[in-house]
């Protein structure tokens, strides 16, 4: 159990108190509602650019960084295709610093056209780094294009060209900020070391003045039904050839996500997992697969891919996955399987809130979804799922009609 | 009114008390050693059983690093789908890890099924079989990967600047070809097997929330076996390439180059080994570094650049490593070496010194967070053979060293001439 107050202030900042009085240390962290899903299509990779200008010194502080570092802190910052999380940890007696520093970027920010500059060039080195540089590192672009027709997971949170991130202009920054970066489209999260009444007249005092902001009216492109298989392939210099399928899922916050959350565990989740002991072990067709989904807030994809042996054709490995899948959808799971999955889930969970850090950012990724409370329920949703209903869902996830499939053949 | 242009008033770390909560001690009936830190809220454990059985103690290429992977691939009893279904039905997590020259294997699960789960990891170390399809299966599978892996720029980068710095035949400097896993056979695995792990040197390392009868429960699995108490030294020599510097193509199409710049370091023992840690900080060891700074916040080069001290328990190296446009390599190295300079001209002002005494001071303090962190701390300690006051002495370190202390260290290590440079597109 994961206890936490909350309260909100004037301008509809929402904060949480997470007390933790065995560590030294404290963890601030601001989650903002804005993803790559709320860019323009034209202009894509612009809320993770963003991310970076948001240590580039905002209004009153030329610089984000040193004055936390000075402070004994560290910091980061991530953004997804539904958020953008910042936080910081630094020792408990200096927490005012955090939020001096958070404060001040929340209120406005330097707009410095140098560090737009900068960030727009390190953003396309990253772009290089992980998706062109890389074998197979377009997989994701492809997939998410040929999965989505309307809806913005279309583009991957980096963005969908050098281009886009190139193109950048101060002006877009603006009002990129002045739309989603306020008061009332945040939470604030404090953790560790710290007392709610200190955390109260910390917030007030230096979050309580900024103006509110209008609250972001997020009106996405609904993905409609797909009603047919699609595919696609790549030929490139890799040297294997390699296997992508993906299908549409449910969202974060309907019920199926636990069950289809377990699927992925009794298809790939280790060495006793369906798909790796049937695949690579028994019938030796690939050399890894994995299953995962995206986890994402709205409707989102469960994937699977795997590297073919050399010498194995694509059909040969693709019928011999769907087997699987059949098998699943036929004759579904043993109530030791299920066991099992519950299990590792209780222990995950377990092992991820041992550090103060996760569970501030969960705590504050849970309340941007509706509720932080979900933290708490969680593993109780996942221990209700009933082999009956996973059968259901593997039906109705596995259709031929709701599956993607992308051919990455090896030029070599 | 609120003056935000005047920051809130702080301790400064380096005024903080650092505290490394000791660790228990108990001694197997067999004379091996458990180290233990009892803490934590969540009712979860780790515990680390480090055999002497690293790559050093090979007798070809990848015999060790397989024979650690397989010992969770079959024993007499237990195929590897059923080892695999013990340890999950359990929501465990069983590892293998092999490094140069320690093999661990290391369990992380609730308390509560420590019981059921020791005893499966009595059956690894000691009767593993080494099944001839397993093998084949991962020769396979690690081929293909090696495959992949070989197109990566950083991954050439990486195996070519051991290899300069050691030679190909000492351990932190050799790396495997798909021909070494060809070669591989279960008997190779066996006679490892045999002499390293079932006769082998072994250290425990638990933490987390403890039962109160885990001495009890260890020493009836593992206290009457033949493994031995303490560590099995062994030192290679080392062969330095004479050439310097390297340019290489690996992708004709690549568009970025993978800089190594790196150069020989001594080890834990030698006292300019704690004085680097300040200094390295300083020159490219966080994201506030003078590398970092300049190579990627002021020039956007990169999307990062990092120095560091390569851990091993023997001598070692000091590198530097990014990744940067391709049209750009040239002039990051050119910057890399003008950083090295500014370190061995100017004094670091006592701003920038301050900066980083805070927050290496604060990033210990924040590290020490949970038992896991804390037996990972004195595992070092242990295994390198160091005072049990190293970590105490270390931040003294941290809080004294003067500006003129880390010029003269910058002058001793910071020589352009000193360094292999190899750039991998």
């Amino acid at each position: 159990m994961i206890q936490y107050e909350k309260f909100t202030l004037n301008n509809g900042l929402r904060v949480l108190v997470h007390k933790d009085k065995s560590t030294p240390m404290a963890v601030v962290n601001v989650i903002y509602d804005v993803g790559a899903k709320d860019e323009n299509p034209d202009k894509t990779g612009f809320a993770h650019l963003f991310e970076h200008l948001m240590f580039g010194g905002s209004i009153n502080i030329p610089s984000y960084d040193e004055p936390l570092q000075v402070a004994g802190g560290e910091n980061n910052a991530f953004t997804t295709n539904d958020l953008t999380n910042y936080y910081c940890q630094l020792p408990a007696e200096n927490i005012e610093t955090a939020f001096w520093l958070e404060s001040d970027r929340m209120l406005n920010l330097a707009f410095d056209v140098k560090s737009l500059d900068v960030q727009r060039k390190v953003v396309c080195e990253e772009f290089k780094e992980h998706y062109i540089n890389k074998p197979y590192g377009d997989v994701w672009h492809k997939l998410r294009e040929l999965a989505y027709s309307r809806h913005p997971y279309r583009w991957m949170t980096i963005g969908k060209e050098l281009k886009h991130v190139e193109d950048a202009t101060l002006q877009d920054v603006k009002d990129f900020f002045f739309k989603h970066y306020t008061p009332i489209n945040a939470v604030l999260v404090v953790a560790g070391n710290v007392t709610t009444d200190a955390v109260k007249l910390l917030a007030e005092k230096w979050f309580g003045p900024i103006p509110s902001g209008a609250k972001y009216q997020r009106n996405l492109p609904v993905e409609p039904v797909q009603t047919a298989p699609k595919f696609t392939e790549i030929k490139a210099n890799v040297p294997i050839d390699a296997l992508y399928k993906c299908w549409h899922i449910c969202s974060r916050l309907d019920n199926r996500y636990y069950v289809t959350d377990l699927i992925t565990e009794i298809l790939s989740g280790g060495g006793s997992s369906r798909l790796f002991q049937a695949l690579v072990k028994e019938k030796q067709l690939f050399s890894n697969i994995d299953c995962s989904h995206s986890g994402s807030t709205d409707a989102g994809l469960l994937s699977i891919e795997g590297k073919l042996v050399k010498g194995v054709s694509m059909k040969d490995a693709e019928t011999a996955l769907m087997e699987e899948i059949y098998t699943l959808q036929q004759k579904g799971i043993s109530e030791k399987e299920l066991q099992k999955v519950k299990n590792k889930t209780e222990s995950m969970l377990a092992f991820e809130d041992m550090s103060v850090m996760n569970r501030a950012t969960n705590l504050a990724m849970y309340e941007l979804l509706g509720d932080a409370n979900l933290i708490n329920t969680e593993l109780d949703k996942y221990q209700a799922v009933t082999s009956e209903e996973l059968l259901n869902e593997s039906r109705a996830i596995f259709n031929e009609n709701n599956c993607n499939t992308l051919y990455y053949y090896s030029t070599n | 009114m609120l003056n935000r242009t005047n920051p809130p008033h702080i301790k400064d770390a380096i005024e903080f008390e650092l505290e490394l909560k000791p660790y228990e001690k108990f001694v197997l009936d067999n004379g091996i050693e458990v180290y233990a830190i009892d803490a934590g809220a969540q009712d979860v454990l780790q515990m680390e059983m480090v055999f002497y059985a690293g790559n050093s103690f090979e007798k070809s290429n990848a015999v060790a690093a397989t024979t650690s992977y397989m010992l969770k691939n079959g024993t007499s009893s237990k195929s590897a789908f059923e080892l695999n279904e013990h340890f999950e039905f359990y929501g465990a997590y069983c590892n293998r890890t092999c490094q140069n020259e320690t093999a661990s294997i290391s369990l992380h699960t609730l308390s509560k099924h420590l019981p059921v789960l020791l005893p499966v990891i009595k059956e690894m170390i000691t009767d593993s079989i080494f099944p001839e399809e397993e093998l084949s299966i991962y020769i396979q599978n690690s081929k293909q990967k090696l495959s992949v892996s070989l197109k990566k720029c950083d991954f050439v980068a990486n195996r070519l600047i051991d290899a300069y710095l050691f030679g190909e035949n000492h351990p932190y400097g050799k790396y495997i070809a798909s021909a070494d896993y060809d070669a591989l056979t279960t008997a190779q695995l066996k006679e490892h097997f045999q002499q390293y792990y079932l006769n082998g040197h072994c250290i425990i390392f638990v933490a987390g929330k403890l039962p109160v009868d885990l001495f009890k429960v260890v020493n009836e699995q593992f206290g009457h076996l033949t493994i031995k108490p303490g560590k099995q030294q062994i030192t290679n020599n080392i062969l330095p390439a004479v050439t310097k510097k390297y340019r290489l193509t690996n992708d004709p199409k690549g568009v970025q180059g993978a800089i190594r710049i790196a150069r020989d370091f001594p080890n834990r023992h030698h006292p300019d080994f704690m004085k680097m840690m300040v200094l390295n900080t300083v020159f490219g060891g966080f994201f506030g570094s003078r590398l970092m700074s300049n190579i990627r916040e002021e020039k956007g080069y990169t999307y990062g650049i990092h120095s560091y001290v390569q851990n091993h328990f023997h001598d070692t190296a000091l590198l530097i490593s990014t990744e940067s446009g391709k049209d750009v390599t040239d002039a990051t190295v050119e910057e890399i070496y003008k950083e090295m300079e500014i370190l061995r001209e100017e004094l670091i002002d006592e701003e920038e010194l301050l900066l980083v005494r805070n927050y290496l001071i604060g990033n210990i303090l924040g590290d020490l967070d949970g038992p896991f962190h804390i037996i990972g701390r004195w595992k070092n300690i242990i295994l390198n053979n160091l005072k049990e006051e190293y970590f105490y002495d270390s931040i003294k370190m941290i809080k004294t060293i003067s500006a003129e202390e880390l010029k003269t260290l910058a002058n001793k290590y910071l020589q352009p001439a000193d360094f292999y440079e190899l750039i991998v597109i």
